[in-house]
């Protein structure tokens, strides 16, 4: 069957590339429902990437927040109309030691291979989870919701016990379901969140206190912290954190930079803390994810931060979505009727 | 209930660098109608889907589906007719003798030719069918269009603007459908070129749904060639 994948050429210029897919193949063929973007997206978009990496990388179909409706499986896994999620990172083997989001050979859908911007993905049954009870626009950012339960997995496996603190830096997205999880993960933590823009942080009823980057007190201390800002910020997150963090604290690293980033290592030294990179997730964060997304509090939290756009039908339609994209303040969901 | 149905009754007179009718040759790794049908078939709002073909490949049709669908219950092949309404009639002839009569049933009809088809066109095309009764899927002209009668002189040029090329699907509530062709006269019978042609005729407004350029209809060498290229060439 002819399949149509969305790929973007070069910055703001959409392309259609043709592919047949197999049918008899043991994969499960999905019919996108609703996508949802991600910074990423938006700097292929825009053409914020390196010039080498967007050679490199383009032209290929975005997106790796999306949820589907099983039209067809070979394999029986799923019934047709299942509602599900899909995961795009594709792992090439079984590494008992090394999560399959870092191990080598793995490679990330809309990232070197395309994404979900497609008429329908074909992808093995274990690249698939089902949901249930979850709004099709909340489950579409299912993949944003288990980067922050791997993150919160990482922590976990790698900081001390001594957890009755623990600070977010970053008021976007990011910063917020990452709060939601934690939240619910370690319901006997503080959680703090360190912020600049009030409008943002004024979202964030449910933690235990908000500070300014700008105006943070001397005395506030905490056991461990995530950094959720990335670019520019990265820099005075990480200085901050390291300021502030009590000895022997886990600093979980989730903002991405384009640019190296400056850190005060004799601090880090003198503290003993640890670092953890913390990027993408396994399928195991997506069924902690879906498992988290099917209760009615932490539904009703992500939804605060969902703008759903109009929906798309035409490639005028994706340009038009990444452009309302950058007048949103949180995540921009969209129908994909493609 | 809705229908699919896939037209596939001609012969290829056009295409002439094969004796097989041009929606069984290969597009990629096979062939055309299979990957239409395919298209057709993981539509979830098609209950059951039909081809209407030529009676002298009739077998070869129900061999191609042994091939490449498998065993199915969802897929009929019936004798296609001398013309292309006569083909979509032999089908709802056959859906209302299996189905019984309904007047909610639609139909929607698709040249076999055109695999490029996309879901979003089948879905939009059903929607339309339930809402008005008769749809059309059409793009809007790129090229200016001019209107000659004798074919050497122009007599008009039409405001671009107002100028759509006709694709398929083409999709209507059969009732509605069979009420307007029984009211034709052979005269009026005799100008019809598509089956959307039966409701303009009739006075009945017919609902567009927006194509897509790269849904060809593959008629000639050329529109072979092109499909080809589209899907990565030809493979040795």
């Amino acid at each position: 069957m002819i399949n149509y994948v969305y790929q973007l050429v070069s910055p703001k210029v959409f392309s259609v590339k043709y592919t047949d897919i197999d049918l008899n193949a043991d994969r499960v063929i999905i019919r996108p429902n609703y996508m949802a973007l991600c910074h990423a997206d938006q700097r292929y978009f825009l053409g914020q990437r390196d010039i080498k990496v967007l050679n490199k990388k383009l032209p290929m179909a975005l997106i790796h927040e999306c949820c589907g409706i099983v039209e067809y499986d070979p394999t029986g896994t799923f019934k047709k109309g299942q509602k599900v999620v899909m995961i795009p990172n594709t792992p090439i083997r079984k590494n008992p030691v090394i999560f399959e989001n870092y191990d080598k050979g793995t490679y990330f859908l809309s990232s070197g291979h395309d994404g979900f911007m497609r008429e329908f993905v074909d992808l093995p049954p274990d690249r698939v989870v089902a949901y249930n009870g979850v709004p099709d626009e909340i489950a579409a950012i299912t993949e944003f919701v288990s980067v922050t339960v791997h993150a919160s997995t990482r922590f976990d496996l790698a900081g001390h016990k001594n957890r009755d603190s623990i600070a977010i830096w970053g008021d976007g997205s990011l910063a917020y379901t990452l709060a939601n999880v934690l939240k619910l993960r370690f319901p006997e933590s503080k959680i703090y969140v360190v912020g600049m823009d009030s409008r943002k942080l004024s979202h964030f009823s449910f933690v235990d206190g908000t500070y300014f980057s700008n105006n943070i007190p001397e005395d506030f201390h905490f056991d461990h912290a995530f950094e959720c800002c990335g670019g520019e910020g990265s820099f005075y997150a990480i200085d901050d954190i390291i300021k502030y963090i009590n000895p022997q604290g886990t600093v979980t690293l989730m903002g991405v930079s384009e640019n190296k980033v400056a850190i005060n290592t004799r601090d880090i030294l003198e503290k003993g803390l640890t670092f953890v990179g913390s990027s993408r997730s396994g399928r195991a964060d997506f069924e902690k994810a879906v498992e988290l997304m099917e209760t009615d509090a932490f539904q009703k939290r992500i939804n605060k931060i969902i703008s759903v756009d109009t929906p798309v039908k035409s490639i005028k339609d994706i340009i038009k979505v990444f452009g309302d994209d950058l007048t949103t303040p949180f995540k921009t969901v969209f129908k994909w009727d493609m | 209930m809705v229908f699919g149905a896939i037209l596939a009754g001609g012969v290829g007179s056009r295409m002439n660098i094969s004796d097989m009718p041009k929606q069984f040759l290969n597009l990629g790794d096979k062939p055309i109608i299979v990957h239409t049908l395919e298209k057709f078939r993981l539509c979830t709002r098609l209950d059951h889907i039909y081809i209407g073909v030529h009676p002298d490949w009739l077998t070869h049709m129900n061999d191609l589906i042994k091939k490449y669908i498998g065993e199915c219950d969802d897929v009929h092949v019936v004798a296609g007719g001398g013309d292309r309404n006569s083909t979509i009639f032999n089908i709802i002839d056959d859906i209302e003798k299996n189905f019984g009569e309904n007047d909610e049933n639609i139909i929607v009809t698709h040249d076999s030719v055109r695999p490029f088809v996309t879901q979003r066109m089948i879905v939009e095309n059903i929607d339309a069918a339930e809402k008005y009764g008769a749809v059309d899927t059409a793009t809007s002209a790129i090229d200016t269009i001019v209107e000659s009668d004798d074919g050497e002189f122009i007599k008009a040029i039409p405001e671009r603007k107002k100028m759509y090329q006709g694709q398929t699907p083409q999709s209507f509530k059969i009732s509605l459908l069979k009420k307007l062709y029984g009211e034709l006269t052979s005269e009026e019978k005799a100008t019809l070129t598509d089956a959307c042609k039966i409701c303009i005729v009739k006075n009945q407004p017919v609902y567009i749904v927006e194509g897509e350029i790269s849904n060809i209809k593959i008629t000639t060498v050329s529109d072979y060639k092109i499909a080809q290229a589209m899907v990565g060439g030809v493979k040795n």
